[in-house]
């Protein structure tokens, strides 16, 4: 492992990466996390709209993290739904703007609904996802975590760009989810 | 009844609720993990404040960032807000947003079509932190 560490940092280097973190997520550390960012663009980064775009995507993608978070563990007594807010963060800057890279843990009985919500969305144009924001939003279909869809819906419109995502198996009741925003000017 | 005063934090908004003049502000971020958690004493202060309203009422918000989870319940609070005119009061919300932010002016004109209160859309400077 010793000798992985220079490979790492040459790798998160290369990659222009601004940020990484992997582990378990809490309201503290999602602030402290954001701050970080904040002050990095302030920076980094001239135009006050991208910046304000970028923090928004960044906030919801590790709220989604903190949130959305079920996976089937199996134990003594059978499977077993748990919530782990684990996951990992990467914010990577390239020439053309931001990639904002999340990988978490899901059940594998909520891939299909998850795949269909974001290819709904990736289908949609500006206006569309403008309509579908307000139609979730009046209509009050929400979860405990006040989700209802909406973020991922937010994050697909502040990014203006396609949700690059896909799923891995990773044993025989959960699915790895990672997720690519890019956001530009 | 007593107004309502919460500081701002790094995630949450300052809310100054004054049942004296009718004038209540929500100002700053409101990007909490649990955004129930934070609105649920609003939404119980309008609540009280409706059983004995000023004839005027009008909410300013000044947000700089809101999440998914806030935007449900910045709606209760119009709701509350809807539900007071509906009632014969006099009820606005003015929506501040910076001169560049044209994302928090769609915000904006999103709750507009949803609610059936009177917004008044008021841009402002940009705010240096």
């Amino acid at each position: 492992m010793l000798d992985r560490i220079h490979v790492l940092y040459e790798e998160l280097e290369q990659q222009r990466i601004m940020l990484s973190f992997k582990g378990e997520l809490s309201p503290e550390l999602i602030t402290a996390l954001l701050g970080l960012v904040e002050r990095k663009l302030e920076a980094l980064e001239e135009d006050v709209r991208l910046r304000k775009r970028l923090f928004n995507v960044v906030m919801e993608c590790l709220q989604n993290l903190y949130h959305h978070n079920a996976r089937i563990r199996t134990g003594a007594s059978g499977p077993e739904r748990t919530e782990e807010p684990q996951g990992v963060v990467m914010i990577g800057h390239h020439d053309r703007g931001y990639s904002v890279l999340t990988g978490n843990f899901m059940a594998g009985d909520q891939v299909e609904r998850f795949r269909s919500h974001l290819d709904r969305i990736n289908a949609m144009d500006d206006e569309g996802l403008r309509d579908l924001y307000k139609s979730i939003l009046a209509d009050g279909r929400f979860s405990e975590a006040g989700g209802g869809g909406l973020g991922m819906i937010d994050i697909a419109r502040k990014s203006k760009s396609k949700l690059e995502y896909g799923f891995v198996p990773y044993d025989a009741d959960n699915a790895f989810f990672s997720l690519n925003v890019n956001v530009g000017n | 009844m007593h107004a309502l005063l919460l500081e701002g934090s790094p995630k949450t908004p300052s809310v100054r609720f004054d049942p004296e003049n009718g004038s209540l502000e929500l100002r700053g971020r409101s990007i909490p993990e649990n955004s129930i958690d934070f609105y649920k004493p609003l939404t119980d202060w309008l609540d009280e404040y409706a059983r004995s309203p000023r004839p005027r009422t009008s909410l300013h918000v000044q947000l700089e960032y809101f999440n998914t989870s806030s935007s449900k319940c910045i709606l209760d609070l119009f709701k509350r807000l809807e539900a007071l005119r509906a009632m014969g009061n006099e009820v606005e919300v003015l929506w501040h947003y910076e001169a560049d932010d044209e994302d928090m002016l769609e915000a904006g004109e999103d709750y507009q079509a949803i609610i059936n209160v009177p917004f008044r859309m008021i841009e402002i400077e940009e705010v240096d932190d």
